[in-house]
C-alpha cells in the first residue's frame, strides 16, 4: 500500500490533494510541454543551418523562438523543480503529512493546465511573434498574434507559480516536524524557501505589467505610449522586475537539488552549511535589485545603470559562494558517480561558465557589445539549460527510486548524462563565440561567414535530443522494470528516506522527530546499527 | 587531397577562409572594450580552471575505492571567506573598469559630428547635417568623433556595429545618443539588434569607414541639394511656424533665434535648457512645453511630421541667429548645394552644410 495505489480510478487524481500525486501530475503535464518547447527549439536550429531565411517564414520562424520562450520559461522553467521535487519532497523532508494548504495546490495545478491550454491555443489559432519578453510597443500596436492569448496564459500561470510559493512558505513556517529547527533543515528546503519568496513578491509584478499591456493593446489607455505622453521604457522596467528575479526562481531549487546530490554521493555534510542556507536567501533579496541590467543600452541614466551594475556584482558572489562550497563538500569524502552524482557535476562546470559569463553582461561597459547577441542566449541557456535542466535531471534519477519504488537502470543513464553534456556544449558553446562576434539573437537569417559556428550549434543540439529522450525511455521502461528500490537506495540522511518507497499517502507511519543536524551520516550509521541490533 | 570530393573541399574552404573568431577592432573603443573582455575572460578560465581541477582531484583522491569512509567536515571560516573576497574584489575591479568604459562610449565629446539615424520597421535611415540621406548604409569617416542621435518612428529597435563595439537602442518618443571614432577604413555590418517584429532579421545594413579625404569626397557626391537645416526650413515655412515664431515684437510665439542651448523657463516654473530633445516635445506635445509668458496655443504637430521631419525642423531651429527670416517658398530644392555660399535668406544653412567639413 502507498500513494499510488491507495486509490484508482482517474478522478481519483483529478480530485487529489496529496501532495505526492499533484506532483506527479505536475511532472507529466510539464514534460509533456518540454517536449513542445523542444520541438520548437529543434525546429530554430533547423532554420538556422543555413544563413538564409529558407525553412520558413521569417514570422513563422519569430513565433517559433517565441512560443519556445514562453513555453520554457513559463510551462517549464518556473514550475519545472518546485512544483514536482519540490512538492514532493518538501513536506516529506520537513516530517510533515503535506503541505499547508493542499487544495491550493491543486488548485495551482489546475492554474498550470489553463495557462498550457491558453498557450496551445495560442499556438493552434496562428500563434504569437512578440518575443517571450513582449517589448513594447511592438506587443501594442504593431503585431496582429495572439498577444491577449498568451498574456492571459502567463498571467494565469503566474498565479499558479504565486500559489506554489505561498503554500511551500506557509508549509517551512508552520509544518516542521519536532526538532526539525530552521537550521536543520535540508539545504534543498531552504532554496525552494528563497525562490517561494521571489515567486510570491515578483509574480504579481508580471501579472500588472500583462495586464497594463492587454488594456493599452484593446483600449489604448496610454500607459506604455508616448504618443499619449506614457513611456515604453516602464513597461521593461515592470517586466524585468518579474523576469530577473524569475531567473533565481529558476534556478534556486536547482542549487537545492544539487546540495542534496552532492552531499549523498559524497557521504559528507554540505561544506559550510549556513553559509550555503544564507547564500540562497542573498540570491533572493540581491535578485530584487538587479533588473535594469536588462536596459543598459535603451537609455536609461548612466547612474542608474552604475547602481545596477554594481549590485549584479554582487549577486554574482553567493553563487561563486555555493560553487565552491560544493566542491570543498567533496573534499574528504567518499564518493561514488551515480546518475544523479554525473548530472550534479555537469551542472557545476556549466553553471560556473553560465555564471562567469553573466558577469561579461552585468559589467556594464563590455554588456554593450554583448547584449542581444548570441552570447547572451548562450549565457541564459548555460544557467538554465545547462544549470536548471541538469539540476532537474539529477533530482529526477535521485528520487525516481523514492517517488516509484523502482530504481532507473544505472549503465544507460549514465551514458544519457554524458550524451547530454557533450550534446549541450556542442549546442551552445559556439554561440558565445557568435555574440563576441556580433550575431543579433532572434534572427532568422544571418551573415554567411556565421554558418560553420550555426552548424556545430545545430549539430549539438541533435546530441542534446538524443540526451533528452534516452530519459523518457528508460524512466517509463524502469517503472515496470526497474529493481525494487528500498527505502534508502543511497543511503541518504534526509527524512524522505526514512521511510518506505513509495510513501504512504500520509508519509510517515508516526511523527518523525528530528534529534540531529541535516547531512548526518553518523546517525544514519547509528540508527542501521540500532535496527540490526533489534532484529536480531 | 585529390582524394577529397571537390564540392567537399570547395565548402571546406568557403567555410575555413570565412571563419572568425573575433571580431574586427575598428573603432577606438574597441581595443579597450576588448581588454577589458579578455580581462574578464580570463578570471573566468582561472575560476573554471580551479573548480575543474579540484572536482577532479577530489574524485579521484577520494572516490569511495580509495577513500571508503568520509570525514565529516563542518565548514571553515577561512576559506569560505576567501571565497567570497577574492571573486568580490575582482568583480569589483570589472565593474568600475566597465563603468569607465561604459561612461565613455555613451559620453559624446562636444566636437563630434551629429549624425541623425532614424529607425522604422525594418530600415536605418540617416541624415548627415549636409542634407545626405542614407537607407541601412552610415558613411564614416576615420580619425574624427562622430555622434548618433537616434530615434525610432515605431518600435524599439537597437543600432549596433560589432566592429566598433558600440551599439544603442533606437527607441518610440525620445532621443538616445552614442559616439564612435572610427579608425580602420572597411566596410562593416549594422545590425538591429532589438527584435521588431517580421523582417527584424533583414533591418541590416553597412557601415562604411572612409579616410577623410574619401569622406569628403562622398558628401559630395551624395548631397541630395538641400543640407537638414534647409530641409527645416522648408518645413519651417510650410507648416507657418514663422506666422508666431518670428522675431517681431509683437509675435506670439517665443522668438527661436538662438534657443538652442537657451535656458528657458516654462509655464510650470520649470527651468529647462533646450536641447534637441526638448525641441521635439515642444514640437509634438507644445502644451506641456509652454515658455513662461506666452499663451498655450500652439497646436499640436504630432502625426502631422514624421520623426525625420522633426529632426530637419530641430536642426533648422539649432541653427537660427538673431535675425532670421523665413524664405516664404516651398521650392528651397533649387537653391545652390551645400558649400555654394550664402544663398537663402535664412543664412543659416550653408553654415550647417560647412559644418559637416571644417
Amino acid at each position: 500500500m502507498n500513494y499510488l495505489t491507495k486509490e484508482n480510478g482517474l478522478l481519483s487524481w483529478l480530485l487529489t490533494g496529496d501532495h505526492k500525486r499533484i506532483a506527479i501530475l505536475y511532472l507529466i503535464s510539464i514534460t509533456f510541454f518540454f517536449f513542445i518547447g523542444g520541438a520548437l527549439a529543434g525546429l530554430i536550429r533547423l532554420e538556422l543551418l543555413t544563413p538564409q531565411s529558407d525553412l520558413m517564414a521569417t514570422d513563422t520562424y519569430n513565433k517559433v523562438f517565441t512560443m519556445h520562450g514562453v513555453i520554457m520559461i513559463f510551462l517549464f522553467l518556473v514550475p519545472s523543480v518546485p512544483a514536482t521535487l519540490g512538492n514532493f519532497f518538501i513536506p516529506m523532508m520537513l516530517g510533515a503529512k503535506d503541505l499547508a494548504l493542499p487544495r491550493i495546490n491543486l488548485l495551482s495545478w489546475y492554474l498550470y493546465v489553463l495557462g498550457g491550454i491558453l498557450v496551445i491555443y495560442t499556438m493552434v489559432s496562428g500563434g504569437v511573434d512578440t518575443g517571450w519578453t513582449f517589448t513594447t510597443p511592438l506587443s501594442t500596436h504593431y503585431v496582429n498574434t495572439n498577444v491577449l492569448s498568451t498574456g492571459m496564459a502567463v498571467f494565469i500561470a503566474g498565479f499558479s507559480s504565486i500559489f506554489t510559493g505561498l503554500n511551500f512558505i506557509v508549509t517551512i513556517h508552520k509544518m516542521r516536524a519536532p526538532g526539525m529547527t530552521w537550521f536543520r533543515m535540508p539545504l534543498f528546503v531552504w532554496a525552494h524557501y528563497a525562490a517561494s519568496i521571489l515567486m510570491v513578491l515578483g509574480t504579481p509584478v508580471l501579472a500588472i505589467a500583462v495586464v497594463l499591456l492587454a488594456l493599452e493593446r484593446t483600449i489604448g489607455i496610454g500607459v506604455f505610449d508616448p504618443v499619449k505622453g506614457g513611456d515604453p521604457l516602464l513597461f521593461q522596467h515592470l517586466f524585468w522586475f518579474y523576469s530577473h528575479p524569475a531567473v533565481y526562481i529558476m534556478i534556486l531549487p536547482g542549487m537545492g537539488v544539487i546540495s542534496e546530490v552532492i552531499s549523498t554521493f559524497s557521504r559528507k555534510r554540505v561544506f559550510g552549511y549556513t553559509a550555503v542556507a544564507f547564500s540562497s536567501v542573498a540570491i533572493a533579496v540581491f535578485g530584487f535589485f538587479v533588473w535594469a541590467h536588462h536596459m543598459f543600452i535603451m537609455g536609461i541614466s548612466n547612474y542608474a545603470v552604475l547602481v545596477f551594475s554594481l549590485l549584479t556584482m554582487l549577486v554574482a558572489v553567493p553563487s561563486a559562494i555555493k560553487i565552491f562550497n560544493w566542491t570543498f563538500t567533496l573534499y574528504k569524502g567518499s564518493i561514488t558517480f551515480e546518475t544523479p552524482m554525473l548530472y550534479a557535476f555537469g551542472f557545476m562546470g556549466l553553471f560556473t561558465i553560465g555564471g562567469m559569463t553573466g558577469v561579461f553582461l552585468g559589467t556594464s561597459g563590455t554588456d554593450i557589445h554583448l547584449t542581444e547577441t548570441y552570447f547572451i542566449v548562450a549565457h541564459f541557456h548555460f544557467v538554465m539549460v545547462g544549470g536548471m535542466l541538469m539540476a532537474f535531471l539529477a533530482g529526477i534519477h535521485f528520487w525516481w527510486p523514492k517517488m516509484t519504488g523502482r530504481m532507473y537502470p544505472e549503465k544507460i543513464s549514465q551514458m544519457a548524462a554524458v550524451v547530454t553534456f557533450i550534446g549541450f556544449n556542442l549546442t551552445f558553446f559556439p554561440q558565445f563565440i557568435l555574440g563576441t562576434l556580433g550575431m543579433p539573437r532572434r534572427y532568422a537569417a544571418y551573415p554567411p561567414e556565421f554558418q560553420i559556428l550555426n552548424v556545430f550549434s545545430t549539430a549539438g543540439a541533435t546530441i542534446l535530443g538524443v540526451g533528452y529522450l534516452l530519459p523518457v525511455l528508460y524512466l517509463v521502461w524502469s517503472l515496470k522494470y526497474g529493481e525494487i528500490a528500498g527505502d534508502n537506495p543511497w543511503q541518504a540522511t534526509g527524512l524522505e528516506w526514512q521511510t518506505q518507497s513509495p510513501p504512504l499517502t500520509e508519509n510517515f507511519t508516526e511523527l518523525p522527530i528530528m534529534d540531529h543536524e541535516a547531512y548526518d551520516y553518523e546517525w544514519l550509521e547509528n540508527q542501521k546499527t540500532k535496527e540490526v541490533a533489534s532484529a536480531g | 587531397m585529390s582524394h577529397i570530393s571537390p564540392t567537399i573541399w570547395q565548402f571546406l574552404v568557403k567555410w575555413m577562409t570565412n571563419f572568425a573568431l573575433f571580431p574586427p577592432e575598428a573603432s577606438k573603443i574597441a581595443p579597450q572594450m576588448d581588454a577589458l573582455y579578455f580581462f574578464i575572460a580570463l578570471v573566468s578560465l582561472i575560476g573554471l580552471t580551479i573548480v575543474i581541477l579540484l572536482v577532479v582531484s577530489f574524485s579521484i583522491l577520494y572516490s569511495k575505492e580509495r577513500h571508503p569512509n568520509a570525514v565529516q567536515i563542518e565548514g571553515s571560516t577561512l576559506l569560505e571567506a576567501t571565497w567570497t573576497i577574492i571573486p568580490l574584489g575582482l568583480f569589483l575591479v570589472m565593474f568600475v573598469w566597465g563603468a569607465l568604459i561604459y561612461f565613455r562610449v555613451y559620453t559624446p565629446p562636444a566636437n563630434a559630428m551629429n549624425i541623425y539615424v532614424v529607425g522604422k520597421q525594418w530600415m536605418w535611415k540617416a541624415e548627415h547635417e549636409g542634407g545626405q540621406h542614407e537607407i541601412n548604409s552610415l558613411h564614416v569617416p576615420t580619425g574624427r568623433a562622430v555622434q548618433l542621435t537616434m530615434i525610432s518612428q515605431d518600435v524599439f529597435h537597437s543600432f549596433s556595429i560589432p566592429a566598433f563595439r558600440v551599439k544603442r537602442e533606437a527607441i518610440p518618443g525620445r532621443y538616445t545618443t552614442v559616439w564612435f571614432e572610427a579608425t580602420l577604413p572597411g566596410t562593416y555590418h549594422l545590425f538591429c539588434t532589438q527584435y521588431c517584429g517580421t523582417n527584424h532579421s533583414q533591418m541590416i545594413g553597412d557601415v562604411v569607414v572612409l579616410s577623410p579625404e574619401d569622406f569628403k569626397q562622398w558628401l559630395a557626391s551624395s548631397t541630395s541639394g538641400a543640407s537638414l537645416a534647409q530641409d527645416g526650413e522648408r518645413l519651417f515655412a510650410s507648416l507657418s511656424c514663422a506666422a508666431c515664431h518670428n522675431t517681431r515684437p509683437d509675435a506670439r510665439g517665443p522668438s527661436l533665434a538662438n534657443v538652442y542651448g537657451a535656458k528657458l523657463t516654462l509655464t510650470s516654473g520649470q527651468a529647462i535648457t533646450a536641447d534637441d530633445a526638448y525641441l521635439r516635445e515642444a514640437i509634438l506635445n507644445p502644451s506641456q512645453h509652454i515658455t513662461q509668458g506666452y499663451a498655450p496655443i500652439m497646436p499640436t504637430y504630432q502625426g502631422q511630421v514624421s520623426e525625420e521631419g522633426v529632426i530637419a525642423l530641430v536642426e533648422y531651429i539649432k541653427h537660427l541667429d538673431s535675425d532670421y527670416r523665413v524664405q516664404q517658398t516651398t521650392t528651397t530644392t533649387d537653391l545652390l548645394p551645400e558649400g555654394g555660399g550664402k544663398a537663402t535668406p535664412a543664412g543659416p544653412a550653408p553654415a550647417a552644410a560647412g559644418k559637416v567639413n571644417p
